[in-house]
């Protein structure tokens, strides 16, 4: 037994030695310096590679959720008459695919308003166009006129599924990809390094994936298109940027939420050039053309221009539908605001509200308009809209959360938080789809990616009493989705947990938007300090 | 020297990271296709929970009966407890026939998630003691918990495959660390669960009898003892009670199925695949030539019909002779560990050992071969060389899995499982072994400078003319055979998976037998 051995490999297996020896194999081998070194950081293997490689990496990631997701049922499935989301989408494609163009907002014999007609803009409608063609040449009975009402099949599913997964791919992850590299352009190593977590926070927002992928939606497009806009604008792409954004808002009139915030910026920043008078009229010049160019076929007479126009602004459906967190529908438990005021008085008492609550961030972007500053007026004007303007619905959250991913490293705490409660403040409406694994999933996902070993270490320590208030906090909006899921509410009230989570969400929600707004205003007393002391030097 | 225990501590916990995240990707794949197995190991739940143990292997109900050893029939019956609980009728024999309900599916996607737990366990274990940096020990277990092969076969397709293989290698992390007894003990556990798994048992008995039973007559043959009745004992635990009943025979019968055939539906990817080909070409030419070849009756895949072969030519291949090739295939491995019995090498045997089952073994299933893809990843980074292999050999027979999935919903599922896959290995593989310049001086003289060099990890033109061919292999078989052939050679496509992943297998194969005779 003496030829065995296996004796001298349980000492080297064990005891320090071998462990000293490695690491002064380790020490000589990796002299590529600290950055490079895999011991410092287990990450590194990924992102310390080109921006190319890693995003690709994310992004097949994304792609795997994103399928995943989809597995899942849609809004409205089996559900006749109306169906859901899901359906109206089918729905547009059929009627875009086999109607004229000047058809497609008009009531007719062919085309009936009622049933989920029409009601988002022109670009819209073209998207249907094409996704239509692709679903006709594939499975043509998915889109024929009258007889694919409700249609609901295997393949069916998943080339509606396909056409959202590859708008995403054809325009959300570009735009990631062109924001992070304009966000990150003049940063230091130091700040480089949180790209690829940053880019995984935009990328893996659980929200837009719930939406998009399990509900069936194709926000990615006009927030796609938004976020490319806003890259553009930080990369001082002015006309680009503004060209961007009129085709988001002609995607979806809700990109309007952003509205104040590029107004008040480009303003801000025009009036600030040689000559304001040109810029703003080249700006104003790309927009009118834009818009044309969108709406070129129903440009030839008034009518047909004013029909589209009702279609989008859809006011007889009431200051708010369903549970949403905002303050119409908050208040409404106290204020019964649809039996108290007329539309029209609604119309206009929304209006004042939202505008009053744009104007501080918008006022701040003209008084300095700086790039950090543009992200947190984004991200104060569409939480206003979302908590005062006219009809918001659930899904809108999801336009302030995409400024607030831009911020995710600036202000990590206000990004989870909005996170959260976003991801509550939909929780009925996802339930309502059947969507409770991969809502529990993606909530689980997007804790786990954010507290992700090794990236991101936080200097800043929270101090004790916000890590209580936020333990507390998330306490709470575990208990609320514990007791929507188990206890079936009192006869008397059955919408009362929706009103709970609201109530919770709104409050929530407040709270951010001023700590947001202060936060903003805050900017640019620091920036006009920071422009004195360079004066005075 | 005060860096490491701080850092151990650290690195202990984020063992939950990937794990967590994998159990998000696989929650979110409930929904998906499942396969008959599904059904499968719902009967089984409901056999064990309805009927007395003195039935389970004669009841023929469904006809997926309980062919797996007695563990797995008591884990069903563990698992039956709770199933009954959630869905009576679930664990019903009767009313219970493909019977899927929502909370079915997700009990039963459940219980695969839950017992991967003993692999996200063993995979810990297996890089505890081991001297690796953060880095490394992330990339094993990414290797490991992240397999795409885990994913498509116990996530997608349903079995429990995952909690199997992790109970393999906490035995091998044992054998690792010098605790034979209870290496042995899971061993032996793990054959009583899976019986598919006793192609490495010459390799275990040698090992531990090298290895364990030493240290001069008395003391080799006392523990020679204790480690034959850790094994009795375990085994009479599995089999004592169906001993008692007088059930042993229907036991056997069900666990070795020779009936069924030398391959399976669609043909793993094995040596026999080419010794098949081998005889359809020869009877086609030899028709050609004018000799009188009858056309074999039997199938390869079907049961044993009497006794005409499936072969035209060629003489027929029984069970015995698949195994004495086997045990032929694995004997260099015996002999090493005869005369050298290293801990260091117990995971590269084993596996070495089930890479010989796989190709050489009677009835096949692709998924087999994750019974060696799987250990490997541990050894994955000790060298270059092994990195490469398992380089293409995960991607290999990841990609053999692939006609399991055959439905449009999971097509993409599995393509981008595989590319992640391959891209997180590509980048961990070359970032673990960068280029190396000589750090002498004289190697700068130009001469010597390329033979000082080593360079980083790549796959050489070779490598990648052969995933490019594997890529081929895929696009011919999903888009262009259609629009070329139509509805012609309708089989064509997986033969070309199977002979190409074969191809593969047997690379992989000879790399290792190589690896294993040169390595000292």
């Amino acid at each position: 037994m003496n030829d065995c051995p296996s004796e001298k490999n349980h000492t080297l297996l064990n005891p320090k030695t071998l462990l000293r020896v490695t690491n002064a194999v380790h020490q000589t081998n990796t002299a590529a310096g600290p950055e490079s070194d895999p011991n410092t950081n287990i990450w590194s293997f990924i992102t310390t590679r080109s921006t190319s490689s890693w995003f690709l990496c994310i992004s097949l990631f994304a792609v795997l959720i994103r399928l995943a997701v989809a597995l899942h049922p849609y809004s409205g499935a089996h559900t006749p008459p109306m169906f859901g989301d899901y359906e109206a989408q089918r729905h547009w494609m059929e009627i875009t695919v086999n109607l004229p163009v000047k058809d497609w907002y008009r009531n007719s014999t062919v085309n009936d308003l009622g049933y989920w007609g029409l009601d988002y803009p022109p670009l819209t409608a073209y998207q249907s166009y094409f996704h239509g063609i692709l679903l006709e040449f594939f499975d043509p009975a998915s889109v024929a006129l009258f007889t694919s009402r409700g249609y609901e099949s295997y393949i069916g599913k998943l080339l509606m599924r396909w056409t959202v997964l590859m708008s995403d791919l054809m325009i959300f992850f570009p735009a990631v990809l062109y924001f992070i590299t304009v966000y990150y352009s003049g940063k230091t190593t130091g700040d480089r390094s949180n790209m690829a977590w940053h880019t995984l926070m935009i990328l893996l927002n659980p929200c837009i994936i719930l939406i998009d992928h399990g509900h069936f939606q194709y926000n990615c497009i006009s927030l796609g298109l938004t976020l490319a806009a806003i890259a553009a604008i930080l990369s001082d792409r002015n006309l680009v940027g503004s060209m961007l954004f009129c085709l988001a808002l002609n995607h979806k009139q809700m990109s309007a939420y952003y509205a104040p915030a590029f107004f008040g910026y480009l303003l801000g920043k025009s009036v600030r050039r040689k000559n304001p008078i040109l810029e703003i009229l080249k700006l104003g010049f790309v927009v009118l053309c834009t818009f044309a160019l969108v709406w070129w076929p129903y440009l030839h007479s008034m009518d047909a221009s004013l029909e589209v126009l009702s279609r989008l602004a859809p006011f007889e459906r009431g200051i708010y539908e369903d549970y949403v967190a905002n303050f119409w529908c908050a208040t409404s438990v106290v204020v019964k605001w649809k039996r108290l005021f007329s539309t029209q008085l609604l119309k206009l008492l929304s209006l004042t509200a939202t505008v009053s609550a744009c104007i501080p961030s918008m006022i701040q972007l003209i008084w300095s308009p700086t790039k950090r500053g543009f992200l947190q007026g984004l991200l104060n004007c569409s939480l206003s809209f979302y908590l005062f303007s006219f009809q918001v619905h659930e899904k809108s959250i999801l336009l302030p959360l995409l400024p607030a991913s831009f911020l995710a490293l600036e202000e990590p705490f206000i990004f989870r938080w909005l996170m959260y409660n976003a991801l509550l403040s939909m929780f009925p409406l996802l339930r309502r789809d059947g969507l409770v694994l991969p809502y529990a999933a993606l909530y689980g996902l997007f804790i786990l990616l954010y507290h992700a070993p090794g990236v991101r270490k936080d200097a800043r320590k929270p101090d004790f009493y916000s890590s209580v208030l936020e333990s507390s906090a998330f306490a709470c909006s575990l208990f609320l989705h514990i007791i929507y899921l188990t206890i079936t509410p009192p006869d008397k009230y059955p919408f009362l947990f929706e009103a709970v989570i609201m109530i919770f969400c709104f409050s929530q929600f407040v709270l951010s938007s001023i700590y947001l707004n202060t936060k903003q205003w805050a900017l640019s007393k620091s920036s006009t300090q920071v422009d004195a002391r360079k004066k005075s030097l | 020297m005060e860096k490491p225990p701080n850092s151990r501590h650290q690195i202990d916990g984020e063992i939950w990271w990937p794990a967590l995240v994998a159990t998000v990707v696989k929650l979110l794949l409930i929904p998906a296709y499942r396969s008959t197995d599904f059904e499968v190991h719902r009967n089984w739940l409901a056999l064990t929970h309805s009927l007395p143990l003195s039935q389970w292997y004669s009841d023929t109900t469904s006809q997926w009966t309980l062919d797996y050893p007695p563990f797995f029939a008591y884990f069903e019956k563990f698992l039956s407890f709770f199933a009954s609980r959630v869905d009576p009728t679930m664990t019903h024999l009767h009313h219970g026939l493909n019977y899927a309900s929502e909370r079915t599916i997700l009990f039963q996607r459940l219980s695969v998630t839950l017992s991967d737990s003993v692999l996200v366990y063993s995979a810990y274990r297996l890089t505890r003691n081991r001297n690796f940096s953060s880095f490394e020990r992330f990339l094993i277990w990414a290797l490991v918990i992240w397999s795409p092969g885990l994913f498509i076969v116990d996530h997608l397709h349903f079995q429990y495959n995952g909690f199997l293989l992790g109970m393999l290698l906490l035995s091998i992390s044992f054998l690792e660390e010098g605790k034979d007894l209870v290496g042995g003990f899971f061993f032996a556990v793990l054959l009583c669960f899976k019986h598919l798994f006793a192609v490495a048992a010459p390799v275990y008995f040698v090992y531990l009898f090298r290895h364990y039973c030493r240290g001069g007559l008395v003391k080799g043959f006392g523990r020679l003892v204790l480690i034959g009745s850790v094994v009795l004992v375990v085994f009479a635990a599995a089999y004592g009670p169906f001993l008692y009943y007088g059930q042993m025979q229907e036991v056997f019968r069900r666990m070795f199925p020779f009936g069924r055939g030398l391959c399976h539906a669609y043909w793993a990817p094995n040596f026999w695949v080419f010794y098949i080909m081998l005889d359809k070409f020869l009877a086609f030419w030899l028709v050609k030539l004018g000799f009188n070849i009858q056309a074999p009756k039997a199938s390869f895949t079907g049961g044993l019909v009497g006794d005409s072969s499936p072969f035209a030519v060629l003489p027929t291949i029984t069970p015995l002779i698949t195994f004495i090739t086997v045990l032929l295939a694995i004997s260099p491995c015996l002999v090493k560990a005869w005369r050298n019995p290293q801990p260091r090498m117990v995971s590269k045997w084993v596996s070495y050992a089930y890479t010989c089952g796989f190709l050489f073994g009677w009835h096949v299933h692709e998924k087999a071969s994750l019974h060696f893809v799987i250990p490997l990843a541990s050894t994955a980074l000790t060298s270059m060389e092994d990195a490469k292999h398992y380089f293409f050999l995960s991607i290999v027979s990841f990609y053999s899995l692939f006609p399991l999935l055959f439905e449009a919903q999971e097509y993409p599922i599995k393509v981008v499982l595989l590319l992640l896959h391959t891209i997180l290995m590509f980048f961990g593989f070359s970032s673990r072994f960068p280029a190396r310049s000589a750090t002498t001086a004289g190697a700068v003289v130009k001469g010597r400078d390329k033979t000082s060099e080593t360079p980083a990890f790549h796959i050489g033109w070779f490598g990648k003319s052969c995933l490019f061919g594997l890529l081929f292999v895929e696009i011919w078989g999903q888009f262009v055979h259609r629009m070329v052939l139509g509805d012609r050679l309708p089989f064509l496509p997986l033969m070309m998976i199977s002979i190409y992943c074969a191809l593969g297998m047997i690379y992989s194969w000879i790399w290792q037998l190589r690896h294993i005779i040169l390595i000292h």
